[in-house]
């Protein structure tokens, strides 16, 4: 029996409060992935699961036995850290021996793990050299070396990407992915970055200022986001939030209006909307085309142009003042100055409510 | 390579001659007051000499007679004995202190204040403070074994206590800067390290042995060499506790030196024994530097 569950867990840190009643679970074989910007608490999160700090309240079980007030070594978790944390003065071997023998684990079966860990990682042939004869991917990969040889419940990620160019990145993650697909155990991996929350998780938490905002796998993080900061913080660009007023419906479903010409059909049902109050509507770049000036239901002036190769981001800024962002084609001809038209796809539209929930087209 | 020759011409020699500039003073220090005195002290301890200006070349002779003088022998051996005191418990001691005062609550900060402070004194003050300390006639320690009904303890005058009263008192001056020195590297390890050994279930001493100790070796290999050399320098506090007595017991090679320089007048023979203990010194910091370099190496 795998997985973690945590139970309305806080911690502070004096009378600042880094995480607020936190309750998630995670199961057996689950890759979840907790994604927020620098200061949401993911960190923390991750070190309160793995006993590197205490909690001020709540409960954290893994595997089905209550670990919060066990120390980190007998918790049953294996972390790799941002930093990797290699004992610089140990061989690799070393560094992949040191949990196991503190752990009085015999010297045949240790040198076993070893010899299995390595073999998976492709990293045997450097099993006597020392840290700093490694480069950052050589490193990393003994870093997941390290705690695979622990065959632990639970293995934790701390954003273990983030010092590895783009390009190592992409390959790291793949090597991540398949990883769990052999391993099958539970894992928690901690980021910042998007893509390699979209790319690997089961389930994606997304975290703002100490609380979770949403849990959903990636499909529903994306096109369900539960509030305004899920639906800017995961996509890129973000989703474009304008402000608009009810003007009616279309049958059952709510209109608004943008500016003094645009109206947007939503396929979001007046009865799950608010009776009063203010609404925003959502619109992801996909969403918005560009068009000519007079065949649009905006206008706008092109304000920026970002080429990626592979499509075009065109920045655009309305009549009325509000600033979107739209996809073109890698062909695109925009050019900052000019003035186009804007036809906005209502059926993918969201609508936001004055409480900052975030209603959803019925499919 | 650019050639020497043109290595001063140019935006390159420019550079390099505003660089010869800014060191020149030091060098000109370095030369005067270093290198001059050590080339000069060669050529005195080839001569007899005295401060008068009288000198005649005897070649080895000095180093000769160094060598059949039981005082000077016993110097060395008192010297040796010195360190071999000092410079472990120095190290011990202060990596110790440091342990326990690397954490950032208040009282540490007051601890480490106080622990450093003995350092900024003169070592006048630090050899008559001790000195009232051990001596027998109404000394503190006196007192404490009179109120225990025991004898005094003549700690500067017995040959056999004598060396380490000297040791004691020199310790408690010194502490400070290897307690520094194991602070700042304790602190430079980084602190993931420690959390990727609790994780590795590692208890208190074995992340001290395994993780601690390899982490700050060359800080502890720094204050071992420069503790070498500053206590095989031992002077000032043989010169006012013991004078080197009892029966020269506790007398160091500084103070032979002093003694056969400045009150003897042969000056020629005191720098031939300011050669050999630069000599010695060489000797000890080299080999610890050189077996720590080994065993460093050894291991990558």
């Amino acid at each position: 029996m795998g997985g973690l569950a945590l139970r309305g867990v806080s911690k502070r840190f004096g009378d600042t409060l880094v995480l607020d009643n936190v309750s998630l679970t995670i199961g057996e074989n689950e890759f979840l992935v907790v994604l927020g910007p620098s200061g949401c608490g993911k960190s923390t999160l991750l070190r309160v699961i793995a006993g590197l700090e205490s909690i001020d309240d709540g409960e954290i079980e893994i595997a089905g036995r209550r670990v919060d007030q066990l120390p980190p070594g007998q918790r049953g978790v294996a972390m790799v850290f941002q930093s990797y944390a290699l004992y610089p003065h140990m061989t690799v071997r070393d560094n992949m021996a040191f949990g196991l023998r503190n752990a009085k684990m015999g010297g045949a079966e240790i040198d076993r793990r070893i010899g299995e860990a390595a073999r998976m990682l492709e990293i045997e042939q450097f099993l006597d050299r020392k840290p700093a004869n490694l480069s950052g991917g050589q490193r990393q990969r003994v870093a997941i070396g390290r705690a695979i040889v622990k065959q632990p419940k639970l293995f934790m990620f701390d954003e273990p990407l983030s010092n590895l160019d783009a390009a190592l990145r992409g390959r790291t993650r793949q090597e991540i992915a398949g990883l769990h697909r052999r391993m099958r155990t539970a894992m928690i991996f901690v980021t910042h970055d998007q893509t390699e929350a979209m790319t690997l998780a089961d389930r994606i938490v997304v975290m703002n200022r100490r609380r979770i905002e949403q849990s959903g796998t990636p499909f529903e993080i994306y096109s369900k986001p539960a509030t305004a900061f899920v639906a800017t913080f995961v996509g890129s660009p973000a989703m474009n939030i304008i402000s608009v007023r009810r003007i009616g419906s279309n049958g059952p479903f709510q209109m608004v209006g943008l500016g003094d010409e645009a109206v947007i059909e939503t396929r979001i049902p007046i009865a799950a909307l608010p009776k009063d109050g203010a609404l925003r509507v959502g619109l992801r770049p996909e969403g918005i085309a560009l068009c000519a000036p007079e065949s649009g239901d905006a206008k706008g002036i092109v304000e920026f142009v970002e080429f990626l190769g592979d499509k075009t981001h065109v920045y655009v800024s309305l009549a009325g003042g509000e600033k979107i962002v739209t996809l073109d084609s890698a062909h695109s001809t925009m050019r900052i100055g000019d003035t186009t038209g804007i036809k906005f796809d209502g059926s993918t539209a969201h609508l936001f409510d004055a409480a900052d929930r975030c209603h959803h087209r019925v499919s | 390579m650019r050639p020497i020759a043109g290595a001063w011409r140019g935006t390159r020699g420019s550079e390099a001659r505003s660089g010869l500039f800014f060191v020149a003073p030091y060098l000109a220090v370095f030369a005067i007051l270093l290198v001059y005195p050590l080339f000069s002290g060669i050529y005195l301890s080839l001569h007899k000499a005295d401060l008068f200006g009288g000198s005649q070349f005897i070649g080895l002779e000095n180093y000769f007679r160094l060598f059949r003088d039981d005082v000077f022998l016993a110097s060395v051996s008192n010297t040796c004995y010195f360190v071999a005191l000092t410079v472990p418990a120095l190290t011990f001691a202060g990596l110790g202190l440091a342990l326990a005062l690397n954490n950032g609550r208040r009282w540490s900060a007051i601890a480490r204040g106080l622990f450093f402070s003995s350092s900024v004194l003169s070592v006048t003050i630090v050899t008559l403070v001790w000195r009232m300390v051990l001596i027998p006639d109404g000394g503190l320690i006196a007192n404490l074994l009179h109120a225990f009904g025991l004898p005094p303890i003549p700690f500067l005058s017995d040959a056999h206590l004598a060396t380490p009263a000297i040791a004691i008192t020199t310790i408690w001056w010194c502490i400070g800067l290897p307690m520094m020195l194991f602070l700042a590297a304790l602190q430079q390890v980084p602190q993931d390290l420690y959390e990727a050994a609790a994780l590795d279930n590692a208890g208190p001493w074995r992340t001290l042995w395994s993780i601690t100790l390899p982490s700050i070796q060359r800080t502890a290999l720094v204050v071992v060499v420069v503790e070498t050399i500053l206590q095989f320098q031992l002077f000032g506090q043989a010169q006012i506790m013991t004078l080197g007595g009892p029966d020269n017991a506790s007398l160091p090679i500084v103070l032979f030196i002093y003694q056969v320089g400045f009150q003897r007048w042969d000056i020629g023979y005191a720098a031939a024994a300011s050669e050999i203990l630069f000599c010695i010194i060489l000797v000890a910091a080299m080999t610890q530097f050189f077996a720590t370099r080994g065993r460093e190496s050894g291991g990558s």
